[in-house]
């Protein structure tokens, strides 16, 4: 068990979810660690800088922030690009596909006089700001990858933000593509394949139910 | 086309404050151009610069980019303010995460309702003494030496000092309890770029103020209050 990184949070998508995408793309196996909610901030006492998680436990560190975790990752299993200007690329791509991650992950939470109007500027940012510009890129270059014509965290944290969007409206894709076949050409990766298998550590959508609770501990 | 690099932003902090931190703390000279009006905006949009439709943007060695964070992080890699190693690195994301997270309390404030902006005011003094600050200050004196990451000035240590400022501007006494900070915060301060930068006349920016707030909501059309964390 020692060896591999080890996962603090609670049983959920969240701000853990991007992370175990990007391990799972590298082919890194986890060790698990589920906590119960309520036992968050006392079990790890000390162990959490900010108090807060995703903490990841990897190659004696404990890390916290999950940008930090998601760049530290990427580099050391090579899915950050060769040079300064192919990091900067992906890191442009990554952060606004954070942005959209930032509304798909807060659906759940709106109040309900509120979703109506959230899901329309879901559907509005995703199809007008974000979708085009990562179908231009795709159709500019003309390569299988976003960025240096192989396979980097863009893609992996793009093909994440794709199927959480279709979870939210199935038929958003319909006017992109070259999205559809990047969708179909990423998950088909072996490590990709594997995670979107039942069985996997990807972890469902949240539930309505499941909000009240969240709410009482993460706020 | 090798020149000075070119911000385009509001005439304001807002988050391309950042990153005219860390040119200056790198000794970059930089040019900027504000927005002022809603037409110039759209015609950034309709020539195709603003990649995701949104400032900060600055032109950088051929590429013009977004993205606050993505920018950030270039500069401090070209710069050598990121770090020797990925260990290195992994521990300047992580606290120039908490710096931004705490920074974020504080740049939504201008835009509050009067209301808010009181309850907000309590939120950042709180998180900032019981959650941000005890954490640097262990960092310093857990290794006893002036710089936050590797003994060597680093993106960490621009991010914190701005951090420092912007919330002394909103409770003057806040270090107060925080002697490492104290003596960090006079340290930064006084290596030669960064001093010009704190000096009058420098790029840096006030406060924000009504004028700043009009401009926003009127070049962007954002007429509602946001809401607070």
């Amino acid at each position: 068990m020692s060896g591999k990184p080890k996962l603090h949070y609670f049983n959920g998508r969240g701000r853990m979810e991007s992370i175990r995408w990007l391990l799972a793309a590298a082919g890194v196996e986890v060790c698990l660690y589920r906590m119960s909610p309520c036992l968050v901030p006392f079990s790890l006492d000390g162990s959490l800088l900010f108090q807060q998680v995703p903490m990841v436990e990897i190659d004696g560190m404990k890390m916290v922030q999950s940008r930090a975790i998601s760049n530290y990752i990427a580099a050391k299993y090579n899915l950050y690009g060769k040079d300064l200007k192919e990091r900067a690329l992906i890191d442009m791509y990554v952060e606004a596909v954070i942005d959209l991650n930032e509304l798909l992950m807060t659906h759940t939470f709106q109040p309900a006089d509120k979703k109506e109007q959230h899901f329309a500027t879901i559907v509005d940012k995703a199809t007008n700001r974000y979708f085009p510009v990562y179908e231009k890129v795709l159709k500019d270059h003309g390569q299988d990858f976003l960025v240096g014509n192989r396979l980097s965290r863009a893609d992996v944290q793009l093909l994440e933000t794709l199927l959480m969007a279709e979870e939210c409206k199935p038929d958003i894709l319909v006017k992109f593509p070259l999205l559809q076949s990047f969708k179909a050409r990423i998950s088909n990766i072996p490590t990709i394949k594997k995670f979107l298998q039942p069985g996997s550590q990807r972890k469902p959508p949240l539930q309505e139910k499941d909000v009240p609770k969240l709410m009482k501990i993460f706020h | 086309m090798a020149g000075k690099p070119k911000l385009y932003y509001f005439d304001g902090r807002g988050k391309m404050e950042s990153i005219r931190w860390l040119l200056a703390a790198a000794g970059v000279e930089f040019e900027e151009e504000f927005l002022e009006t809603r037409e110039q905006y759209e015609k950034l949009l309709q020539g195709g610069s603003l990649l995701f439709q949104q400032v900060p943007m600055v032109e950088i060695d051929g590429m013009k980019m977004v993205q606050t964070r993505a920018i950030l992080s270039y500069i401090a890699a070209k710069y050598n303010l990121y770090g020797k190693d990925l260990m290195e690195r992994a521990l300047i994301d992580m606290y120039v995460g908490g710096t931004d997270d705490l920074m974020g309390f504080i740049l939504i404030f201008p835009f509050l309702s009067a209301e808010d902006k009181e309850k907000q005011h309590a939120v950042i003094v709180q998180k900032a003494t019981s959650r941000y600050f005890p954490a640097y200050e262990k960092v310093l004196k857990d290794h006893g030496q002036d710089f936050l990451v590797g003994n060597s000035f680093s993106w960490a240590d621009v991010h914190l000092l701005e951090a420092i400022l912007m919330v002394e501007e909103k409770k003057s006494d806040v270090l107060l309890g925080f002697p490492q900070l104290q003596a960090f915060k006079a340290r930064i301060s006084s290596i030669p770029t960064i001093k010009k930068f704190l000096e009058p006349g420098s790029q840096r920016k006030p406060v924000p103020d009504d004028k700043y707030v009009e401009t926003v909501r009127r070049v962007l059309h954002m007429y509602h209050d946001m809401k607070a964390n």
